[in-house]
């Protein structure tokens, strides 16, 4: 039981309720469309990108708890940064949800830690990062949609 | 009329099958035994695949451990042995499905195979540019995808027929389809994503008496009812194995001999021949000749097992029992606060589909697998009909014979347990 209360943290059900930049935005120059083919779920992640720094980021679409919450929270964490630190970033987040490397958190991306639970159901891991490959693409910037399989 | 009145009405509640010895049955299962998370392992997932009994695990050992060689080739005492369980399997399922001949019955790797064969082969020899498929819109994507391939080869028209609210056949729009041009209409028995039973021998005499041919798939009919090919009037039927508690990897394709006769072969190779040259290849009759190569052996063994074990539990048992689970279950499900049943139809089996407020079915899945209790969450492969409902994804249960109403009890209250997590 314990592991599902650590699963369904009450950040992550706070990022579910009322997930952050949220919805279209006016104004973007890079998106892309992530795809979960296991559940039909589908994330699409808009950039602002000038320069070389992400000055706007939101996202849309249905999602369950763990991939809207985690979408949410990348938003908030990426908004400001280069894109090479969003890079980063998403390299980060995929080896500490995927529990291939032990990660340090800074102070800044301590909100990340919410989701450590994924950590324990393998087979929720493509829903934590479903946006984050959403918006490695957006970078990439060649408008193809991705999916995590 | 309110909910659980609507409920009332549309489930045909038999009562408790007698005779039917739900404790012995599970006793069969040895994977029930098992306890995920410390929980009894409430299995709800049969649509997607059954359990395995006893029995079929013993002959499926058995052909290894005693009658396993090639089949139709040796001349040797093993594969003599080997051919006679092989062959003995094709008139299980002949007898099985009340189909006229053992020659009907062509084992293939599953449903999946069955459809594309009958697409490729038939479809790819009598349908031409401009004549019509009429699909439903509830189709799993098995029988969908096959008849697009013959659209964008052939140019074929591929027609959808509507379904209500409900999740039923609008039984006389879809006659209204039925056209000049329509040449095939390939439906599904039972709904795998909804549980609507299709009015199937309606849609045969429809169709079949303006000389158009019909595929029905039987993947979730078999498993709960008894089947009569020759009642229902079809032209082709498939079925998988592995939801019929057999192994997976085997299934059957039912067609008429004429059509078998008339139809080019989906493979080459052994087996499908009766003698080959560099010129020139005669083929075997059917249904060898579409059997290339050395078949799925204990397969087809332990799905002839299956329906031995099925048989013996008896099908109209089988049938009462689970209706009592399903109409139990849904009466109980429907109960509850801000849950939503997905496909409400009059007849149905096996299947509750449905969807919680606020609460993604894959959550659901995750809490509930917690309990011990494994159901299926996303789009059960039927991606337009969960478009048809504003859905991207549901929680299915799906009923087997080893289920119980204890096992719905086991759902509900883990349904609880997801929105005390939920808020
Ligand atoms: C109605 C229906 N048709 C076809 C299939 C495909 O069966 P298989 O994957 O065994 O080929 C399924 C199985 O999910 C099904 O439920």
């Amino acid at each position: 039981m314990s592991d599902l209360r650590e699963l369904y943290q009450e950040i992550i059900l706070d990022h579910n309720r009322s997930p952050r930049n949220f919805g279209a935005p006016d104004q973007s120059n890079r998106t892309a469309k992530g795809y979960n083919p296991l559940c039909g779920d589908i994330v699409t992640v808009y950039l602002l990108l000038e320069g070389n720094v992400v000055q706007d980021i939101r996202f849309e679409g249905k999602g369950c708890a763990i991939s809207i919450a985690s979408a949410s929270i990348m938003t908030e964490l990426i908004v400001g940064k280069t894109e090479i630190e969003a890079r980063r970033l998403f390299q980060f987040f995929h080896d500490f949800v995927t529990g291939e490397e032990t990660v340090e958190f800074s102070e800044e991306l301590e909100e990340l830690t919410a989701l450590s639970g994924v950590r324990d159901f393998p087979m929720r891991v493509k829903c934590a990062t479903l946006a984050w490959h959403s918006m490695a693409a957006a970078l990439d910037g060649d408008g193809a949609a991705v999916a995590t399989e | 009329m309110n909910q659980i009145d609507r409920v009332d009405n549309a489930v045909k509640l038999k009562s408790v099958a007698t005779g039917f010895d739900l404790t012995r049955v599970r006793e069969d299962f040895p994977v029930l035994c098992q306890q995920p998370h410390g929980r009894r392992l409430v299995f709800l997932d049969s649509a997607a695949s059954a359990q395995k009994p006893r029995p079929v695990i013993d002959a499926v050992r058995h052909c290894y451990e005693a009658e396993y060689a090639n089949v139709h080739r040796g001349v040797y005492w093993l594969s003599e042995r080997a051919t006679e369980a092989f062959d003995g399997a094709r008139e299980k399922v002949r007898s099985f499905v009340n189909a006229p001949k053992a020659s009907e019955i062509v084992f293939v790797r599953g449903a999946t195979e069955g459809i594309n064969l009958v697409a490729s082969s038939y479809g790819g020899t009598f349908l031409d540019a401009g004549d019509e498929v009429i699909v439903s819109h509830m189709e799993h994507h098995s029988n969908i995808v096959p008849w697009q391939f013959l659209r964008d080869q052939r140019g074929i028209v591929l027609k959808v027929a509507p379904i209500n609210d409900d999740g039923e056949l609008i039984l006389d729009k879809f006659e209204a389809m039925l056209g000049s041009r329509t040449k095939l209409v390939a439906i599904t028995h039972v709904a795998n994503a909804l549980g609507t039973i299709l009015p199937v021998k309606d849609i045969c005499h429809m169709a079949r008496s303006r000389g158009i041919r019909v595929l029905v798939d039987g993947c979730q009919a078999v498993p709960h009812a008894s089947v009569d090919i020759q009642d229902l009037g079809c032209d082709f039927y498939v079925f998988s194995g592995h939801k019929l508690y057999g192994p997976s990897g085997v299934g059957v394709l039912y067609a008429r001999q004429e059509l078998l006769e008339l139809m080019p072969p989906y493979q080459g190779g052994g087996e499908m021949i009766e003698s080959v040259t560099f010129d020139k290849t005669d083929y075997a009759a059917p249904p060898y000749k579409f059997e290339a190569g050395t078949p799925n052996i204990a397969g087809v063994i332990g799905l002839g097992a299956a329906i031995d074990y099925v048989r013996s539990i008896g099908l109209d048992q089988i049938s009462a029992h689970e209706s009592d689970v399903l109409g139990y279950g849904i009466r109980h499900l429907a109960e509850i606060d801000g849950l939503r049943l997905i496909g409400e139809a009059r007849e149905r089996a096996g299947v509750i589909s449905f969807v919680l407020d606020n609460v993604h079915a894959h959550d659901v899945g995750t809490i509930l697998d917690q309990e011990g209790i494994a159901v299926r969450t996303g789009h059960h492969c039927a991606q337009p009909v969960m478009d048809r409902f504003g859905v991207t994804s549901t929680v299915r249960a799906s009923i087997g014979m080893y289920n119980g109403r204890d096992d719905i009890d086991a759902l509900a209250t883990g349904l609880k347990r997801v929105k005390d997590i939920f808020g």
